[in-house]
Formats: structure tokens, C-alpha cells, sequence
């Protein structure tokens, strides 16, 4: 997230945002995945992304953010540049249904005559 | 403590202010102004916070500052309705219908936030102040006060670790961020000092109320092992003159009840 501004204000009144301050991304805090066992889970799942400046400041806005502090869980974070994901342009090939690929499963070949203790 | 009590902690049975109502407890004269201290330094600060809601340097800070801030609403809430109890008065009696010399909250929750490194410096103070008073309270003779503290220290312990966080990343981030963190502890802590007044109130309620003197020492081993991990140093200010306990305020107040107020004195009982 960017904006937001950051000089204050002399009390309770809002102060107009500083205008024309172009964003600076090259500041902007990397980005985390968060992954989130909960009390009864059984495993760890992707509840969503979040920004933080390091590790230690992204498990504790994560559990602001995504398990609102409740008791027994767990929660991991990864910087999101450590992810390999696969590539969603290959999606035909690389998860092509195996529907029509018998030849892949045992039960598709018939045993010879005359094979003993198959 | 009292197994049938209302107001007993246990996993998942936290103590609200709805529960210290329905236990028609009433608090004695003196304890109630005490409660009524504590009730108002949580409600005027978690007033100041909710100003950065929408306007936090990241979303992520929008949310962590938000959480505070109820958090610190529960505690006042808790504090006002047992407060409110020797005289009959509602939380939202308390909280709506007094008038700045009525409040006894202290100089430094009323300050203004400033940008977010001052926010920061008052939190620390405040934080590390309410975790040692909530860790003594605990084991106040005044079964209420001695329960609201023990779910506050919790919460209290989380608002330290925030605050002790942004410190480090503050006074060890860029120049800029230094330079704004120093003057943050400058423009606050001369109104740190107040904290730790004992009265005659607080004297008086011997074993129910804790001596804030007594919590001098922790805080400030606390502080200073902040300061030193983020290479920062209290500065030598002059103490500001307080006088909150007694309701004399600074500038500042007088505006935050103002646009606090405003809804409740515009439409009286309404709900919402």
C-alpha cells in the first residue's frame, strides 16, 4: 500500500495529503505469503499475501491480518520472491488430464499366457 | 478468587464490561476514582489512534493501530462501567457526558500523534507503563480491578512488542527516520514523568491501587534496553507540569472531546 501521509497533524484534525508526492515502489516494503494452520487445521493454508519490511514485522501483521490473534495457531511466511510458481502459460500441457492415458496405469496391460505369480 | 465471581478468568471466558455490569458490584468511592484514572488514559488514547485509521504509513500499520486502539477501548470500557458503579453512572455516561476538568487522564495520552515516529514514542511509554501497572494490578485486593488488569496485561504486552518493534526500525531505519524518531522521544517524554506521581489517592488505596513510583524502576530498564538495541537515548528534557489526575489539561484535550462527544450530545440515547 502507498499513501497515506506520514507528516501528522498538529491534533485531531486530518491534514490534507501531501499533493502530487509520487509513490516511490523502489521504497515500498517487499511482499509476503502467509500460510495459516489454525487450532484444529491439520495443515498450513495459504490465507493470502501481505507488506512488511522483514520477517519478523510480516508473522506479526500476519497475525493481526489473518488469524486476529485467536489461540493455537500457526503461521508461516515467505518472502514471496522465494516461490517458484509453476507457469500458467503451460497450463495445457503441464496438468493435462491423464482421461485417455491408460497406457500410464497397470491395469492397461493384459499378463501373457503362461506368466506364473503375477 | 471467588469461583463463582463474575468477573473470573478463565480460557476462552475473557472478562467484558457487560459481565462486571450484571455482577452489580459497586466499587468504593476512592476505588472508583482510581478505575475512573486508568478508564481515561485508555479512552482518550484509543481516541488518538483511531485518527490513524485510513491514514497509517501501510496498510498493514492501519490494521496493527486499529487493534490497539480497541484493544485500549476494551480496557476503558472496563475501568468507566466499574467506575460508574459508585455512582450509578453507564460507561457512556462517563465517557460522553463529562467535561475536560471532569477527566483524569494523563497529559501524555492526550497528546497529539504528530507523524508516526511521535505516535510511536508515546506508545512505547504508554505500553511499557500500563504492562508494569497491569502486571502489579493483578494482584490488586480489589477483585474487578485485579481481574480487568489480568486480560489487559495481555493485550499490554502485545502494544510493547509493536511499539519496541517500530522503535528499532525507526532509530535504525534511514536518516530520516532517525532524525523524526529522536525528536518523537523529545517531544514526549517530558510528559512521561506524570505517570509516576503518587497522590494521596493512590497512597490512601494502600494494596487495592498500585503506587506508580514503584513502577519506575521496570520501565525505565525497559526503555533504556530499547533504546540501546535501536541506538537511540532518552533526551534531557524538562518535565512538562501535569495536573491530568486533577483535571487541569493541556490545549489538546479539549478538541479530542469535542469531536468525540459530538454524536452522543447531538443525538442523546442513541444507540449504536
Amino acid at each position: 500500500m502507498t499513501g497515506g501521509s506520514t507528516t501528522g497533524d498538529d491534533g485531531s484534525r486530518p491534514v490534507a495529503a501531501a499533493p502530487a508526492v509520487p509513490s516511490a515502489p523502489a521504497a515500498a516494503w517487499p511482499l509476503w505469503e502467509v500460510f495459516v494452520r489454525s487450532s484444529r487445521g491439520l495443515s498450513h493454508v495459504h490465507a493470502g499475501s501481505l507488506h512488511a519490511p522483514d520477517a519478523d514485522m510480516a508473522v506479526r501483521n500476519a497475525r493481526d491480518l489473518y488469524t486476529r490473534r485467536n489461540e493455537g495457531v500457526s503461521l508461516w511466511v515467505v518472502p514471496a520472491s522465494a516461490i517458484i510458481a509453476s507457469d500458467p502459460d503451460s497450463k495445457g500441457r503441464f496438468f493435462e488430464s491423464p482421461q485417455g492415458k491408460d497406457y500410464r496405469h497397470a491395469t492397461y496391460y493384459t499378463a501373457s499366457e503362461g506368466v506364473k505369480h503375477l | 478468587m471467588n469461583s463463582d465471581s463474575a468477573t473470573r478468568i478463565t480460557p476462552g471466558n475473557a472478562l467484558r464490561p457487560e459481565d462486571i455490569a450484571a455482577a452489580g458490584t459497586r466499587a468504593d468511592p476512592d476505588v472508583a476514582a482510581y478505575a475512573l484514572r486508568l478508564g481515561d488514559d485508555a479512552l482518550i488514547l484509543a481516541q488518538r489512534l483511531g485518527w490513524w485509521i485510513s491514514r497509517a504509513p501501510e496498510l498493514e500499520e492501519d490494521v496493527a493501530l486499529g487493534n490497539i486502539a480497541l484493544d485500549l477501548m476494551g480496557h476503558a470500557r472496563s475501568f468507566l462501567t466499574y467506575a460508574g458503579s459508585a455512582d450509578g453512572r453507564s460507561e457512556d455516561d462517563l465517557a460522553y457526558w463529562r467535561k475536560e476538568t471532569e477527566f483524569r487522564s494523563a497529559h501524555l495520552v492526550e497528546q497529539p500523534n504528530g507523524d508516526f515516529a511521535r505516535t510511536i514514542a508515546r506508545q512505547l511509554a504508554v505500553s511499557y507503563y500500563s504492562f508494569e501497572l497491569y502486571s502489579a494490578l493483578q494482584r490488586s485486593a480489589d477483585p474487578t480491578l485485579a481481574a480487568i488488569a489480568a486480560k489487559a496485561v495481555k493485550e499490554v504486552d502485545y502494544h510493547r512488542d509493536h511499539s519496541a518493534q517500530w522503535v528499532l526500525r525507526l532509530g535504525l531505519g534511514t536518516d530520516e527516520s532517525r532524525r523524526r524518531m529522536i525528536r518523537a522521544l523529545d517531544l514526549t517524554w517530558p510528559y512521561v514523568g506524570e505517570l509516576f506521581d503518587d497522590d494521596e489517592l493512590v497512597v490512601s488505596l494502600d494494596g487495592s491501587a498500585v503506587l506508580p513510583s514503584s513502577l519506575k524502576p521496570a520501565f525505565d530498564s525497559g526503555i533504556a534496553a530499547v533504546l540501546r538495541d535501536a541506538e537511540l537515548e532518552l533526551p534531557a528534557v524538562q518535565p512538562a507540569p501535569g495536573g491530568g489526575r486533577q483535571g487541569r489539561h493541556s490545549e489538546h484535550l479539549g478538541y479530542l472531546l469535542a469531536e468525540m462527544q459530538v454524536l452522543a450530545r447531538e443525538h442523546p440515547g442513541a444507540s449504536w
